[in-house]
């Protein structure tokens, strides 16, 4: 199980060793550049799953208030349909808290693969300057190519740490792009409140709709009262309004009713001489 | 003797806490050969124990290579399988 590490051939092309030290440094600091953007990258991908979760939270407690309210207005139905909506997003939110705990995770481990990394390059830069200083390009051979072996093996490790960290990274923005489209389109409603999604609306409705009978219950309560006890003007033409238009809508009924009434009878006699005929 | 612990660094070691080792490293590959996780597991844990008690970490400016590379303490089972199958584990 024990692995062997490969070293790195293709500096001993060079031929002045020396030069395979700044080679070296050069791909170095190449590659701690990499491990410093993969460690902004993993941080914007923690934040953007914090945002979305937090939206979703946000999503799923507006959905436990409406069941509330739906219940309270004794439609059991819709706050069913809330609750059922609610736990689809408690599911979402489970997956993604179990993700933002791994790219935490593996945002730290960056953080430390690039500080071990900044310490062993500046370590190797002193090193290459003293190595260049005290030896000459066919002394240097040995030491060279021992110090760029286990420096390489280093970049190898913390290259295979940024490597994973990408993957994961990637992998996790998929993800999180689908969340997006999720929370944009309507299924879940946008948190800014400008768009409305059906059980809000089933609520409002319910609520004007208990307003509406609580005014009606107003209104015919100042008119049992009378209008002259109501005192109040509004009231009193609003009853003045509704009496006489009440027997009036019933007027016209009557009539429409009475018109295929009336035609039946001329038609049956239209019909009796063909049957007297026959 | 140096040994790597991915992720981590670099430590030295006696050489006498080979066999040790050695043994541990056995129980570590019946784990993945059988695709046991708690075994492997538990064994992985007790192999990078054993180096980070036996060994002392190498300062940042030795620069050598290692003798052994051991995979961290949160590589997965397959992973380090593949590592195996790939035998450079390092890339170059």
């Amino acid at each position: 199980m024990i692995f062997k590490s490969k070293a790195n051939k293709a500096m001993d092309k060079m031929e002045d060793p020396r030069e395979t030290l700044d080679y070296s440094y050069s791909k170095q600091l190449e590659l701690l550049q990499k491990v410093r953007r993969g460690v902004a990258d993993v941080a914007t991908s923690r934040k953007r799953l914090e945002l979305q979760l937090a939206r979703l939270q946000q999503e799923s407690d507006k959905l436990r208030n409406q069941a509330q309210q739906a219940l309270g207005m004794g439609r059991e139905d819709l706050a069913r349909e809330a609750l059922t909506r609610r736990s689809g997003l408690e599911q979402q939110i489970a997956d993604l808290t179990a993700q933002h705990a791994a790219l935490q995770a593996e945002e730290e481990k960056l953080t430390l693969a690039a500080q071990r990394l900044q310490a062993r390059v500046e370590a190797f830069r002193t090193k290459k300057e003293t190595i260049k200083a005290t030896y000459t390009a066919a002394e240097a051979q040995t030491r060279v190519s021992e110090a760029v072996t286990g420096i390489s093996e280093e970049l190898g490790d913390v290259g295979m740490a940024v490597q994973r960290a990408e993957d994961k990274t990637a992998e996790l923005q998929a993800r999180a792009g689908a969340v997006d489209e999720l929370l944009a389109s309507g299924a879940l409603e946008d948190v800014t409140g400008t768009a409305k999604d059906d059980i809000t609306l089933e609520l409002e409705r319910l609520a004007s709709t208990s307003d509406v009978e609580l005014e009606l219950a107003k209104m015919k309560a100042q008119i049992g009262a009378g209008p002259a006890a109501a005192g109040a003007l509004e009231g009193g033409a609003a009853a003045a309004a509704a009496a006489p238009s009440a027997p009036a809508a019933i007027e016209p009924a009557e009539v429409v009713q009475a018109a295929p009434g009336a035609a039946d009878p001329a038609a049956a006699e239209a019909a009796k001489p063909e049957g007297g005929q026959s | 003797m140096i040994v790597r612990i991915l992720g981590e660094g670099q430590y030295r070691i006696a050489p006498e806490k080979l066999p040790d080792l050695n043994e541990i490293d056995r129980e570590v590959e019946q784990a993945i050969a059988a695709r046991d996780e708690a075994a492997f597991r538990d064994a992985l844990g007790r192999l990078l124990a054993e180096v980070h008690e036996g060994g002392t970490p190498l300062a940042d400016d030795v620069f050598v290579e290692s003798d052994l590379v051991l995979p961290g303490p949160d590589a997965g089972l397959d992973d380090v399988a593949a590592m195996l199958d790939d035998e450079g584990l390092l890339p170059g």
